[in-house]
């Protein structure tokens, strides 16, 4: 059963780096307009009209 | 630093061919994979239909459809999701064309090395894992490249948010990078030959933490993340609530990859770790389902476009199906309801609602989406794609229930007892008869599914032939993060970040192919003394087993149960796994266990069983075997083979392995000609018997 020593610790590290990756995105402003975010990133082109989030 | 803020507005050319070649890779492929699937299905109702040809067979077939829908469907259309939203979400092109052609190019070459490889009998002998070592590095290879691509393309986004589906993105392909390496380990005898440097439980337990997760990292997360971009865009709202998604996705991460030993319930793994896994498959019940109503809650106020939107209607079918499996998964990781469905064909129905339901209905969806947009024009017929739809919907339902059927009939015909606590079907064939009419509405059901794919084919072309193809889209956006140009020895100073991850993975890697075997050996030490390695007739024996793809219809695991004990004989333990490299559990009885195989039968009965089953068990409908007489063992690498084992820690006695084979060799011939039947001692069948008769003898003897 030693695999577990293996496996665990790399189950882990994998843990670790993606708790980094949210810590970072939290400290970035990522996380910080969201429905603003989510709903921009949708926008292809500066020329679109925004008919997201209302009726159409 | 080169980043500024926002200003005047930039042009951008996406790159759209590369999504374009991958949208054809994945319907065609997708095509070869469900076709061959089909194959493996008729094969199960009807045996004969492998015409005899010893690579036509199911157990070589049927790893070439689990790798073609696998990484040849599901993954190129990861690829063409990837590369036509991953630019728009952060307003750039690929960082790098010539990388993204290697990346097409590459796997696709990829594609078809398994395709040449598989049916011809090379292979690990791991389920979804069975690419020879070559092969396996080359797909590293590849998806490092595409790796490097992605994370450069990152550093050069002129948006300063990072929409969730890149993370979907992200975390799938670091997650699978390390799967793969990790279950990749082998030691090569020769060039298409090598042994799992794991042995036993370890190398069970290690093929299932890749197994769950490969399911998890690239069935899932890639899908969830294409989900997040195409269902918003297509029903013109963003997703329902954008917080949740960001929920759903680091809680996803976060216990995804503790799951796996939900595959490996009442086996000789330690309690412990079962239920560890256990409990976290139960766990994922809930970010799963935070997804799926996220999903479905999108598509809300667009329900009259659904009623006429094929794209909306495939993305609706995948998300209910979402919700299915995944609610599914965790009650079959529950240890009473899992004693009786695992093994059975409710893995199998399972593993579809997930594959034709979720993928396939997303990767639909994707496809009728981007049709008109990569070809600027509108979609060739509704009409068509309507009819693609019902047929997909009709004949997954066929399928799915069939399978159900099939596996809580053969649960509940293994675990029947009569008052005397006597097993009531004790001829397993009999488990196995009861399913015929089931494997016939399988394959109606996957003839329909695959009807709708060639439909879909059909309408893309026709929607190509009448657009016209763009390779690059020229939009105009006003960046938040701007880039200087600059040269190439900047751009990669840039990426030091990128590097640093890079590098940590690489040596992470290495350390672990470094330290891992010899740690591992050590480990292997047998705590059974009677359990003694194979010989060389035996390994050769085992390596016709693995060739054939035997695993693919019987297990090697006597289960911890007292009805399995009664069926099958003494509970199989971890100690007598030790020298298995790889292991050889399996997932699926098609056909009996056959870890207490050895002694229980004449050696005249294996060579009549193999020649046709149906002689010694009628209505079987394992494949006849009569090439295996005529193959002769390739005694060359006899020695080489020894060589590896030793060098993995198997303590073999200094003896020449060909010596000792041909010996035993002929003792196998000489009881064989007691009975009449004249063979060549070094006939395949010969080592596969002398294999099959040494199966889970060990522990017998010592008693």
């Amino acid at each position: 059963m030693s695999v577990l020593y293996v496996l665990i610790p790399i189950s882990f590290f994998m843990a670790v780096t993606a708790f980094f990756a949210f810590a970072w995105s939290v400290k970035s402003g990522q996380l910080d307009d969201l429905s603003g975010d989510g709903t921009r990133a949708l926008v292809d082109n500066s020329d679109e009209h925004i008919n997201f989030g209302g009726e159409q | 630093m080169t980043v500024s803020g926002a200003t005047k507005e930039e042009v951008i050319r996406y790159d759209d061919r590369i999504a374009r070649q991958f949208l054809w890779a994945t319907l065609v492929w997708g095509v070869v994979g469900m076709l061959v699937g089909v194959i493996c299905a008729l094969q199960l109702a009807f045996w004969p239909a492998n015409g005899g040809v010893s690579w036509l067979t199911f157990g070589r077939l049927r790893p070439l459809h689990t790798n073609a829908v696998i990484f040849a469907f599901a993954g190129n259309a990861f690829f063409t999701a990837l590369y036509y939203s991953m630019q728009r979400l952060l307003k750039t092109r690929m960082w790098s064309d010539a990388l993204s052609k290697i990346h097409f190019w590459g796997w696709q070459f990829i594609i078809v090395l398994a395709a040449i490889t598989l049916p011809l009998g090379f292979t690990r002998g791991k389920e979804y894992a069975e690419l020879e070592w070559p092969i396996a590095i080359l797909i590293a290879v590849v998806w490092v490249l595409m790796t490097v691509n992605v994370f450069a393309t990152l550093s050069v986004r002129r948006v300063k948010h990072l929409y969730v589906s890149i993370w979907f993105y992200i975390g799938s392909i670091l997650t699978i990078a390390v799967l793969h390496v990790v279950n990749a380990l082998v030691l090569p005898v020769n060039f298409l030959k090598s042994y799992s440097v794991y042995a036993g439980v370890q190398d069970a337990l290690v093929q299932w933490w890749y197994g769950h997760n490969a399911v998890g990292f690239l069935l899932t997360t890639p899908f969830l993340g294409f989900m997040y971009y195409f269902v918003p865009k297509a029903a013109n709202r963003p997703v329902y609530s954008y917080r949740l998604s960001i929920v759903h996705f680091w809680s996803l991460v976060f216990l995804y990859i503790w799951a796996g030993p939900h595959h490996l319930l009442y086996t000789a793994l330690p309690e412990w770790a079962q239920s560890l896994g256990m409990v976290f498959s139960i766990m994922l019940i809930a970010p799963s389902w935070g997804g799926m109503i996220n999903g479905l809650l999108t598509i809300r106020g667009s329900w009259a476009k659904v009623r006429t939107e094929p794209v909306l209607k495939f993305f609706v079918l995948a998300i209910t199906f979402y919700g299915m499996a995944t609610l599914e998964g965790p009650l079959l990781s529950i240890k009473t309801l899992n004693l009786m469905t695992h093994y059975t064909d409710w893995t199998i129905a399972h593993v579809h609602g997930g594959a034709l339901g979720w993928v396939g209905g997303m990767i639909f969806g994707m496809a009728y989406y981007l049709a008109p947009k990569l070809w600027q024009t509108k979609l060739y017929s509704y009409r068509l794609a309507n009819t693609h739809f019902w047929l997909a919907t009709i004949g997954m339902l066929l399928y799915v229930v069939a399978m159900w059927t099939a596996g809580l009939t053969q649960g509940m015909m293994w675990f029947s007892t009569d008052q005397d606590g006597l097993l009531r079907y004790p001829q397993f064939i009999d488990t196995v008869i009861a399913l015929k009419p089931l494997f016939w509405i399988r394959l109606i059901g996957g003839l329909m599914y695959l009807g709708g794919a060639i439909i879909c084919i059909y309408n893309v072309w026709m929607t190509a032939a009448q657009g016209k193809a763009l390779d690059d889209h020229v939009v105009t956006v006003t960046p938040e993060r701007h880039i200087e140009p600059r040269t190439f020895h900047e751009r990669l100073e840039n990426k030091a970040g990128v590097l640093a991850v890079l590098t940590t993975l690489v040596i992470l890697i290495g350390a672990i192919a470094e330290f891992a075997p010899t740690f591992l050996v050590e480990s292997n030490i047998p705590k059974i003394a009677s359990v003694k390695p194979y010989t060389p007739l035996e390994l050769e024996g085992r390596d016709v087993y693995i060739k054939e793809g035997c695993y693919n219809c019987h297990s090697q695991m006597v289960r911890t149960h007292p009805i399995e004990v009664n069926r099958f004989g003494e509970r199989s333990q971890a100690g007598e796994f030790v020298y298995d490299h790889p292991f050889q559990w399996g997932s699926k009885r098609t056909g009996p266990d056959l870890h207490r195989i050895g002694g229980k039968y004449p050696v005249l009965w294996h060579y009549r069983h193999m020649i046709d089953p149906r002689t010694t068990s009628p209505g079987s409908i394992m494949p006849s075997y009569p090439w295996l007489v005529d193959q002769m063992i390739d005694i060359v690498h006899t020695p080489k083979k020894i060589a590896v084992m030793q060098k993995l820690g198997v303590p073999y006695e200094a003896r020449d392995p060909v010596q000792w084979l041909d010996e035993q060799a002929r003792e196998v011939q000489a009881k064989l000609a007691t009975d009449g039947v004249s063979i060549h001692e070094r006939s395949e069948l010969v080592a596969l018997i002398a294999y099959l008769e040494r199966l889970g003898r060990d522990i017998k003897s010592a008693q």
